[in-house]
């Protein structure tokens, strides 16, 4: 199972997240964007949540390629120290046990956890926890 | 410098509107607005057209007559409305012109807003991931909202509540059927901690104001409304808006901040002399962050208002006296025009059940859109 797009992980296990900094400024964004005004900046692997909420509707497709079938997820920002806040799904929590200030740390998970060949998503969960 | 002066005003009921194009509905609302204003179309020198997703506003020449007139079109994010009808002051101001037109019409299908990833600068995996949904953006920004100020989520539920209570009172506008909080604060999740009642819908619509140069508004006897400020910007660094795969740890201002601290400037007045207001609540968090993000009240002292009923339409600041946005539901090109609309309604005492008591002599309005665009305006009669 690949990555959803390139350019998102490195290859490192385990992975981390590839944002882009600026050189000028000194600015750090994800994803790295194209051109030449950021270079590759690996992020930090844990941080702390900011705001999250529940999708609680399938989204439109196009342009979600998600399964058919419809669970509600979390999402939320996560503050990666002095880098960025990274928007992503939230994994392995309960939604209604979801909390601003939690500890999360980056994994991968399947777009789509039915299918074996599936794409690889980056979410994050509470430091330690596990599927 | 004399004013510019909206002389008159016409809107397309919002709401769904089946067999009637969006731009049938612009084409409407401007023989209304010519009606109350009491010019014909080929009086008007020149025109600006909002519309996101119902055509070009130009084309209506074809219904309204080929006079050659100018005719511009905008297309400028929830904030097309807004400057439609900042441009057509400009065109008073400058003196090139001294009567034209700013109209807004739109046209959404049912549901969410159907964004791609492309239209935004974004790649493809970011929307084939989930994230092109405007609603986990506005649920989020209020979740980090009511932690950081202490806002209940029975205070979210009492903006709509309010909402559909003004609605029933608002001809032009689509939901008129109060809805008991309860309910409000029950129904089904859409976003955490939105319900399906805390966040506005697409729908359709249209409104046109007739703008002139003072001098002209007094040859052709019109009360004057004066436009005292009508402001545009965009975002300074560190604001947090909606398709953002990241934001920065340092948080900044808003495009809404800048635009209305402008406005109070050019109108030499501050937020405690407004009297009525309309501000952009496509979810009820909006209503209360903008009150605070246009200066009326400080982070937090939103839940004391609501509480104590300011907001209301007997209260010391009126706001959304239609329903706004989620009593009116969202036509894009049309809903910045609609509060103008809505505002002039209130100056010159046309409000009927919903008009604001004490006879206002200032109004304000404001909307908000992707990506960080802000337009505000403000009335004196």
């Amino acid at each position: 199972m690949g990555p959803i797009a390139e350019g998102l992980f490195t290859d490192e296990q385990p992975p981390r997240l590839i944002g882009g900094r600026n050189a000028a400024t000194g600015r750090i964004v994800f994803p790295c964007p194209d051109g030449n005004d950021y270079q590759p900046w690996p992020l930090k692997r844990t941080g702390t949540l900011w705001s999250y909420t529940i999708q609680r509707f399938r989204p439109k497709s196009p342009p979600y390629a998600g399964p058919e079938a419809f669970r509600p997820w979390a999402l939320g920002y996560v503050a990666l120290a002095d880098e960025t806040m990274v928007e992503t799904r939230l994994v392995n929590v309960a939604v209604e046990d979801v909390k601003i200030g939690m500890e999360m740390e980056l994994v991968q998970v399947p777009l789509d956890s039915e299918a074996t060949d599936s794409v690889l998503i980056h979410a994050f969960q509470p430091v330690g926890a596990s599927a | 410098m004399s004013d510019v002066c909206i002389i008159g005003i016409g809107i397309h009921p919002f709401g769904r509107t089946d067999g009637l194009s969006g731009m049938e509905q612009g084409v409407f609302a401007v023989r209304e607005a010519m009606a109350d204003a009491g010019v014909d179309w080929t009086d008007l020198q020149f025109a600006y057209g909002a519309s996101d997703a119902a055509g070009n506003p130009d084309t209506m020449v074809e219904r309204l007559g080929l006079t050659g007139m100018q005719f511009i079109n905008v297309r400028n994010g929830c904030a097309a409305g807004g400057s439609a009808l900042f441009s057509a002051q400009m065109a008073i101001k400058s003196g090139e012109y001294d009567l034209g037109l700013a109209v807004g019409f739109d046209k959404h299908p049912r549901g969410a807003f159907n964004a791609m990833p492309a239209e935004y600068n974004l790649p493809d995996w970011y929307g084939e991931a989930g994230y092109m949904v405007t609603t986990q953006f506005f649920a989020m920004k209020i979740q980090r909202y009511m932690h950081d100020f202490g806002i209940s989520r029975e205070t979210l539920g009492r903006v709509p509540e309010k909402a559909f209570r003004n609605a029933v009172h608002a001809d032009h506008a689509w939901r008129r059927q109060p809805v008991a909080l309860e309910d409000i604060l029950e129904a089904p999740m859409v976003s955490d901690p939105y319900s399906k009642y805390m966040f506005c819908s697409p729908a359709e619509g249209g409104v046109a104001l007739i703008l002139a140069s003072e001098k002209k508004a007094r040859e052709l006897g019109r009360p004057l409304i004066r436009l005292k400020a009508a402001t545009m910007r965009t975002r300074p660094p560190g604001s947090f808006e909606v398709f953002a795969p990241s934001t920065d740890i340092q948080r900044g201002g808003s495009a809404t901040r800048i635009a209305s601290a402008d406005a109070f400037r050019l109108a030499g007045i501050g937020p405690q002399d407004i009297q009525v207001a309309q501000l952009q609540d496509t979810e009820s968090g909006a209503e209360i962050m903008h009150m605070a993000e246009n200066g009326f009240c400080a982070d937090g002292e939103q839940e004391k208002w609501i509480a104590e009923g300011r907001t209301e339409i007997a209260g010391s600041l009126p706001v959304n006296t239609d329903g706004g946005c989620l009593a009116c539901g969202e036509p894009i090109g049309a809903s910045g025009l609609r509060q103008v609309y809505e505002n002039v309604v209130q100056l010159l005492d046309r409000g009927g059940g919903r008009q604001v008591p004490g006879n206002p002599k200032t109004a304000y309005s404001h909307v908000y859109g992707a990506p960080g665009v802000s337009a505000v305006t403000i009335l004196e009669r």
